[in-house]
């Protein structure tokens, strides 16, 4: 088992945003796709952040990982201004866009390759890695031999292999059947446990973020703010039996008012 | 299976020349087909040569302009603006009319056929080769730039073999259209190879030489597509579990 990376982060939260707004423009004028957005996320801990389509929680993503530029607004990670695309991070998306022409362990390596770290302790993490996903025996096959749910899971690999201090995904089992998805949550809060990682997901189903979270951020669509974050305070280790603890259901219906939803 | 439907083919051809006494030279019977091959080989061995040695040639270098090509297209906006109306207003002039053009330039000999072969071939690589380098799912660029991959990589390990599908899918119709341009080639002008001989044979009507030719050309088509279907083999060994799902009728 690895031990964690020591680093300096004193009371410093991992990710804080502050009045972030995000404006596109298009031919009918200016979009405003985020407005005044201001949370913070604390090291180590699971943050979700769910909501209806549209309502910017991609964009948001984007903005932290230095993919998109905010339009005014402060985004820290670890201390620091998000100006570029940061490398300190781990990013999964909805597809697993795991390179066709590579083994699965290549993928994996992807990022070690990229970013030039060594290869003997990244080749070593890669393999940790596949193990703890359960993908160890597939390490030589190509991503079309495998599953939809064993391809997200390579690409969850894949973006830990760099040890990275944050972890983002963007709704990364919204591709996956609901049975898959539901195995899927506990395989990542069994990885996640193993390394606990920073970790901003975003979803738009409310039991998922419920499941996985520490903190839930809802957020409202046109224009996208924050409509309220929400304590889980449902104890870890998750398992299937949380989901008939009475607070998950709570929480769930809570969400589920703030958002808007009008069967809750 | 297809061995035996076409060696019936060839049977039940036989037997109508045979059965209907069709003239020789309006449509020669298999047998003598095959008489003809073999009586005079060397001929149709040295011109089967000369055809296929400007056809490689043709179509080596329409792939290697044909990548060049793309690869500057796609990395600059002002190259691309510049040739591609340009190589797009070639592709539309039948390259069967700038033939004599072509031979009046180049001369009778070889070069004006490795000429014609290479300007027929080298647009459906160049237009292909841009595709592959361009269709790249936004993720995966995203992920390339989060890794602060640079073009370099993102271009070797990303965009190139990205771009072999399409590249190779281009590379087997270019290899049949190599072949054209040479014969035209030599059709309009030439001295050797096996489109002059078909032009021979027809002002002397000897069918039998065309039909041995057509077949010597055929060949030579079905070779140079063997050759790019078994490089794709080994430049993309990843390709056959891709196909097992293409295949779920």
């Amino acid at each position: 088992m690895e031990t964690p990376v020591a680093r300096a982060q004193g009371d410093r939260p991992a990710i804080e945003v502050r009045n972030l707004t995000k404006t596109y423009a298009s031919q009918d004028g200016p979009i405003v796709a985020l407005t005044d957005l201001s949370f913070a996320v604390a090291h180590t801990e699971f943050v979700t952040i769910v909501g209806h389509s549209g309502c910017g929680k991609s964009t948001l993503l984007r903005i932290i990982s230095g993919l998109l530029p905010a339009s005014s607004g402060v985004v820290l990670v670890r201390g620091q201004a998000v100006g570029a695309p940061l490398s300190d991070v781990g990013m999964v998306f909805q597809r697993p866009v795991l390179l066709k022409w590579r083994t699965i362990l290549d993928n994996v390596m992807l990022p070690v390759e990229m970013l030039h770290l060594p290869r003997g302790p990244g080749a070593e993490r890669a393999h940790d890695l596949l193990k703890l996903a359960g993908l160890i025996e597939f390490r030589h096959h190509y991503p079309a031999q495998l599953s939809g749910g064993m391809q997200q899971r390579a690409a969850i690999c894949r973006a830990l292999v760099h040890d990275p201090s944050l972890l983002l995904m963007d709704e990364p089992f919204g591709a996956l059947d609901l049975m898959t998805r539901e195995e899927m949550n506990f395989e990542l809060l069994r990885i996640w446990s193993d390394r606990r990682k920073t970790t901003l997901l975003v979803t738009h189903s409310i039991s998922e973020a419920v499941l996985l979270a520490d903190r839930v951020i809802v957020m409202t669509s046109r224009p996208g703010m924050v409509a309220d974050i929400m304590d889980v305070s449902l104890p870890r280790p998750r398992i299937p039996e949380t989901k008939l603890d009475p607070r998950f259901a709570e929480c769930v219906q809570a969400i589920g008012r703030k958002i808007g939803l009008l069967y809750m | 299976m297809t061995i035996v439907s076409v060696l019936a083919t060839v049977a039940a051809w036989e037997i109508l020349i045979w059965l209907f006494h069709i003239p020789g030279f309006l449509l020669p019977a298999p047998s003598a087909v095959l008489v003809e091959a073999v009586s005079r080989y060397p001929l149709y061995l040295y011109n089967s040569w000369v055809t296929f040695y400007e056809t490689v040639l043709g179509f080596l270098l329409a792939a290697a302009i044909g990548v060049f090509l793309a690869v500057i297209i796609v990395y600059s906006r002002v190259i691309r603006n510049m040739i591609y109306p340009q190589i797009v207003a070639l592709q539309i002039v039948p390259k069967v009319a700038i033939a004599p053009l072509l031979l009046i330039w180049a001369g009778y000999g070889l070069t004006s056929k490795v000429l014609l072969a290479l300007l027929i071939a080298f647009f459906p690589i160049v237009v292909n080769m841009v595709t592959g380098l361009i269709a790249i799912e936004e993720e995966l660029l995203d992920l390339c730039r989060i890794l602060h991959s640079g073009r370099w990589q993102e271009f070797t390990k990303v965009r190139l073999p990205n771009a072999l599908p399409y590249l190779f899918s281009s590379l087997k119709v270019a290899s049949t259209l190599a072949v054209i341009g040479a014969v035209i080639g030599e059709f309009v002008g030439g001295n050797a190879g096996l489109g002059y001989l078909i032009i021979i044979a027809n002002t002397e009507m000897n069918t039998r030489m065309s039909f041995v030719s057509l077949v010597c050309l055929s060949l030579l088509g079905f070779l140079l597509y063997g050759i790019v279907v078994a490089a794709e083999r080994v430049f993309m060994p990843w390709e056959k579990w891709q196909s097992a799902q293409a295949s779920v009728a």
